[in-house]
């Protein structure tokens, strides 16, 4: 039996405070069973935290389990501060993706805000320098003020965060839809580079080392942030403003480069993130890996207020803080370095060998729990999975006949229009995205790309996910977001690696919503095994839910790609008159769950488009070395609004030209025949548009066949300033590109009000 | 070679890339920590773009009190080129080494993105190498960009060919007279709120900005002063 003893003014240990801890009677049973005797309340408070389906994962492990998390480029998979994957000449990449749903619904500045600092924090405590941010996000429509408060908040929120701390947002993806009224996501991903030498995992070793709290002091804000996102969102949370935690970009910044620092110095064996559930988590998961003991004097810890009690320290989410295990003779040289950057650090605590995880107030045990257990003995659940019927009808359906379907041009500007399609400019420009002078390609693109100072390679980023597909299949939903992702990498010529994820639903405890969850996972895991991209961590994010109901399935792929050298990366638009026009992949009758239902029928239904994970590969493959040999001019994949928007969003070019090229295709020996519904908004996947020189051609048309990629030669890049001309069986489309970029670049702005 | 301090602020965040910048044109540069005290017998010295102090209070407001800034500030009375980028020229503005203020974006939102300048003055340390009129793009990244100054002082400086680079067509900030960069009237002190060194190479989608670093090490080398303009063109050496 373990031995802790509560504090003065601790409230009794009630059937009612189990459950405010949103424990069940079983799992305080457990609790019991372990300790021997009653928890203290900062013990109970523990549990609360470190069982929260937000740092266990108590609903999802069975199913995360059966995702590939190996392969020869994987240097370090799930379970760290971020994965990490091999580069050449000794470089790596740390990444990885997380939500901060939760808070950004009831505080969209701070909650967006921090959500990018933990990301931040998560991958430079691997050792790895931040170079590159995304986020991906998802908004109720923008007919609605409370949406439009929520996208300038969240927007101006990471913004704000990212660009003082000097890390560019180089992509990302915005998307919108009813199901996200008043429940937005906030997925933040985080790029780093390291020397793979450099590397260091958060693991606590050497019995005697020290524990440093390094950076901001703690407050009470955030307290139960990690059970607070384990919980449907209710008129409730509003109330919980308070507990959403206060971002300090430039004490990160600060943080970073001594955690850097500190870190290249040797003087420390380990650092983690003072993230969920605060100092709690830090050292418990820090221990645990290490397999020791830690003993920590809580009344050490610096705080930014007096009469703070141990449950509020160990809970706190207070941000900018780090936990560092300093080697026992090195703790000067630490704070030294903390102090050069203008930071405290306090030593709180010790390794110890008992195994124990315990917290002292003075001489006081106010926390005595067995460390490995704490982690590992939190129960796992398996939920019921069932699909609900609903969705099997909605998958049966086609829209109604009335409205009748608008003239194809109409149609065409229309999803121009859908702010989910149009051009995200007035987002990404509130985030820097050239800082650190590493920007090859910049957002607006397929994905972003970076350069590495003094390395040859490129890295291209991108986050995809398309939650229509996840609603109406969510096997095949899965399988898209990590075939888009991967297409979007190659189309800048990378070869897609890997990928970190974040899957974001309603509440596992609902049958129709797990069945969502795990046929998602088997979709991401069929595809990442075909195309050989493992998965190295990520965060699931349940609970996503509002009075009005679940947001809609969102698992959210976040995709590093390898360019062998940088400057072959090839840009999404058309850039030279005259070049010829490939259509790449096949356009198959797949309207269902397409943008242009919902847009011009407002009808979310059918079978998704179906992914054909053997013909991504092989149009990967084309992508990766035609870039490779120099023959692509520009490339970019068919997603969201099918061929028709692919199209015009090569001919239209990028934010900041005056104008864009004319296109003239002529489609009507492309496919099996097509009406211009299908062959123009299709969302068919395996498909990309290519330009290439002239002389070329012949080139990229040979390569294809080599490769088994149908290659229809479709037409020609027309002249600067001009039109597009789509000649289809049925129809002909013809629009100024002017008006194109007209409607495209405004749609946001004008729906935001300037 | 020129001996390139960069001053580094806490919340600097161009630091690296500047410096990196003024390396590639061929100076010794090397970094100063705000806590410092001389330049280390610096050329020229550079304060770079970021947050300094996280500019909670007002744009390189606390950062103009940081020890260092005497030395600058004595460096540029004595006639020695002083570059100030983005958060520096505000930083310069601050400590009143260049006349005016920047304040928040006309549209109130921070702007990430390239633009069109005119290069209006070449006799300063940092645009000596490029033509006069010449037109360059360059990004910018800030949301405190727009340079204000009173009348009298927007004429003075109008007068006095003090206008160092200007915004061609949409002006992004609500800058008095499209202002995008200034010198002082000795012109040895330079603010600019364009980023020249995230446009240094053609991977970088061009090298615009390249000759303002080369245009310090030109300082004393004008005969090498050709061959560097040839940056302008597309099939530079570098």
């Amino acid at each position: 039996m373990t031995r802790a003893t509560p504090c003065r003014g601790d409230p009794p240990i009630t059937p009612e405070l189990v459950r405010e801890h949103n424990l069940t009677p079983a799992e305080y049973r457990r609790i019991e069973a372990m300790l021997g005797r009653a928890p203290t309340f900062a013990e109970l408070g523990i549990f609360s935290a470190l069982w929260s389906e937000h740092c266990s994962y108590k609903h999802s492990r069975p199913v995360l389990k059966t995702l590939p998390t190996t392969g020869p480029q994987v240097v370090q998979g799930p379970g760290e501060n971020a994965g990490v994957l091999r580069l050449p000449d000794g470089w790596a990449v740390a990444f990885k993706i997380e939500s901060h749903n939760h808070p950004s619904a009831v505080e969209p500045y701070q909650g967006a805000a921090t959500g990018a600092g933990g990301i931040l924090r998560d991958v430079f405590t691997m050792g790895a320098r931040p170079v590159a941010l995304l986020n991906s996000l998802r908004f109720g429509p923008l007919d609605d003020a409370r949406n439009r408060y929520l996208l300038a908040g969240v927007v101006r929120g990471i913004g704000d965060y990212g660009n003082c701390v000097g890390v560019p947002t180089v992509g990302g993806e915005v998307d919108f839809a009813p199901r996200y009224d008043g429940n937005p996501l906030v997925n933040a991903m985080c790029i780093g580079v390291l020397k793979e030498k450099d590397l260091i995992r958060a693991a606590a070793r050497g019995v005697g080392n020290v524990l440093l709290a390094v950076g901001s002091r703690t407050g009470r804000d955030g307290i139960h942030g990690a059970s607070f996102a384990s919980a449907e969102l209710t008129h409730e949370s509003e109330r919980r403003r308070p507990q959403v935690q206060v971002g300090d970009p430039f004490t990160e910044k600060l943080l970073l480069e001594a955690s850097l620092e500190l870190i290249a110095s040797g003087h420390i064996v380990a650092i983690q993130d003072m993230g969920a559930a605060g100092l709690t988590s830090s050292s418990a998961e820090m221990a645990a890996r290490g397999g020791v003991g830690v003993e920590i004097d809580l009344s050490l810890v610096p705080t930014r207020e007096p009469g703070m009690t141990p449950y509020e320290i160990l809970l706190s989410e207070s941000q900018e803080r780090m936990l560092v295990v300093a080697k026992a003779d090195r703790v000067k040289e630490v704070q030294a370095i903390a102090a050069k950057w203008e930071l405290g650090a306090t030593a709180i605590g010790r390794i110890t060998d008992d195994g124990l995880y315990r917290a002292t107030w003075g001489e006081q045990v106010v926390v005595e729990i067995p460390g490995q257990r704490l982690i590992d003995d939190c129960p796992v659940y398996e939920p019921e999975a069932k699909e609900d019927p609903a969705v099997a009808r909605l998958r049966a359906m086609c829209p109604s006949p009335e409205p009748r379907a608008p003239s194809p041009e109409a149609a065409f500007l229309k999803l121009l229009d859908h702010p989910s399609i149009a051009s995200k400019r007035w987002v990404f420009e509130q985030y820097d995205s050239t800082v650190q002078a590493g920007t090859v390609i910049a957002p607006g693109g397929d994905a972003g790309v970076i350069r590495v100072r003094d390395a040859a390679f490129g890295v291209a980023v991108t986050t995809d996910g398309n939650s229509r597909y996840v609603l109406l299949d969510p096997y095949e939903g899965g399988k898209a977001a990590v075939a888009e992702a991967a297409r979007n990498v190659a189309c800048t010529g990378a070869r897609p690696l890997g990928i970190t994820d974040c899957l974001n639903f309603g509440s596992p405890e609902r049958p129709a919503v797990f069945w969502q969850f795990r046929e998602a996972c088997r979709g991401i895991a069929d595809a990442c095994r075909t195309l050989g991209t493992p998965v190295t961590g990520g965060n699931v994010s349940f609970y996503n839910e509002s009075p009005t109901g679940a947001v809609d399935p969102t698992p959210v792929v976040g995709m590093v790609g390898l360019l062998k050298r940088v400057e072959q990366a090839v840009p999404s638009h058309a850039r030279q008159a005259g070049d010829v026009v490939f259509v790449l992949g096949e356009t198959r009758p797949e309207l269902g769950g397409s943008a242009y239902w919902e847009a011009i029928h407002g009808f979310v239904g059918g079978e998704p488009p179906r992914v054909d994970l053997e013909a991504e590969r092989r149009l990967i493959d084309l992508l990766v070395a035609g870039a490779e040999r120099g023959l692509c001019r520009s490339a970019h994949d068919c997603s969201q609004g099918g061929l028709g928007v692919a199209l015009a969003e090569v001919a239209m070019g990028g934010p900041y030209q005056d104008a864009g090229f004319g296109m003239d295709v002529d489609l009507t020996a492309y496919s099996a025949p097509r009406t211009w519904e299908e062959l123009l908004f299709s969302e068919s996947h395996g498909r990309a548009v290519i330009t290439c020189a002239p002389e070329r051609a012949a080139a990229v048309a040979a390569l294809a066949q080599e490769l088994g990629v149908p290659a229809y030669r479709a037409g020609t890049v027309g002249e600067y300033d001009g039109s597009v001309r789509l000649q289809l069986r049925d129809a002909v489309v013809h629009c100024v590109v002017r008006r194109l970029r007209e409607v495209y670049f405004t749609a946001i702005p004008r729906r935001m009000g300037d | 070679m020129e001996r390139v301090a960069v001053v580094v602020f806490p919340g600097s965040n161009c630091d690296a890339d500047t410096l990196a910048a003024a390396r590639e044109a061929g100076t010794d540069a090397y970094f100063v920590w705000h806590r410092d005290t001389d330049l280390q017998r610096a050329d020229i010295a550079i304060l770079p773009g970021g947050f300094s102090y996280g500019d909670y209070l007002r744009s390189g407001a606390i950062a103009r009190f940081s020890p260092i800034m005497r030395a600058v500030a004595a460096h540029a009375q004595a006639g020695g080129p002083v570059l100030g980028i983005c958060n520096g020229f505000q930083i310069l503005c601050e400590a009143g080494l260049l006349p005016g203020g920047l304040m928040r974006n006309a549209r109130l939102k921070f702007l990430s993105r390239p633009v069109r300048v005119r290069v209006e003055a070449t006799d300063t340390p940092f645009t000596r190498l490029y033509g006069p009129g010449e037109e360059l793009t360059v990004p910018i990244a800030h949301g405190d960009g727009r340079y204000v100054v009173d009348p009298r002082a927007a004429a003075e400086l109008e007068a006095g060919g003090r206008v160092v680079w200007r915004y061609l067509g949409d002006n992004p900030n609500g800058s008095t007279n499209d202002i995008a960069g200034v010198c002082n009237a000795g012109r040895n002190v330079v603010g600019i709120m364009p980023h020249p060194e995230r446009r240094t190479t053609p991977v970088l989608g061009g090298q615009d900005g390249a000759r303002v670093f080369h245009s310090m090490e030109a300082r004393h080398a004008t005969q090498h002063a050709g061959a560097v303009r040839a940056l302008g063109s597309q099939h530079s050496r570098v």
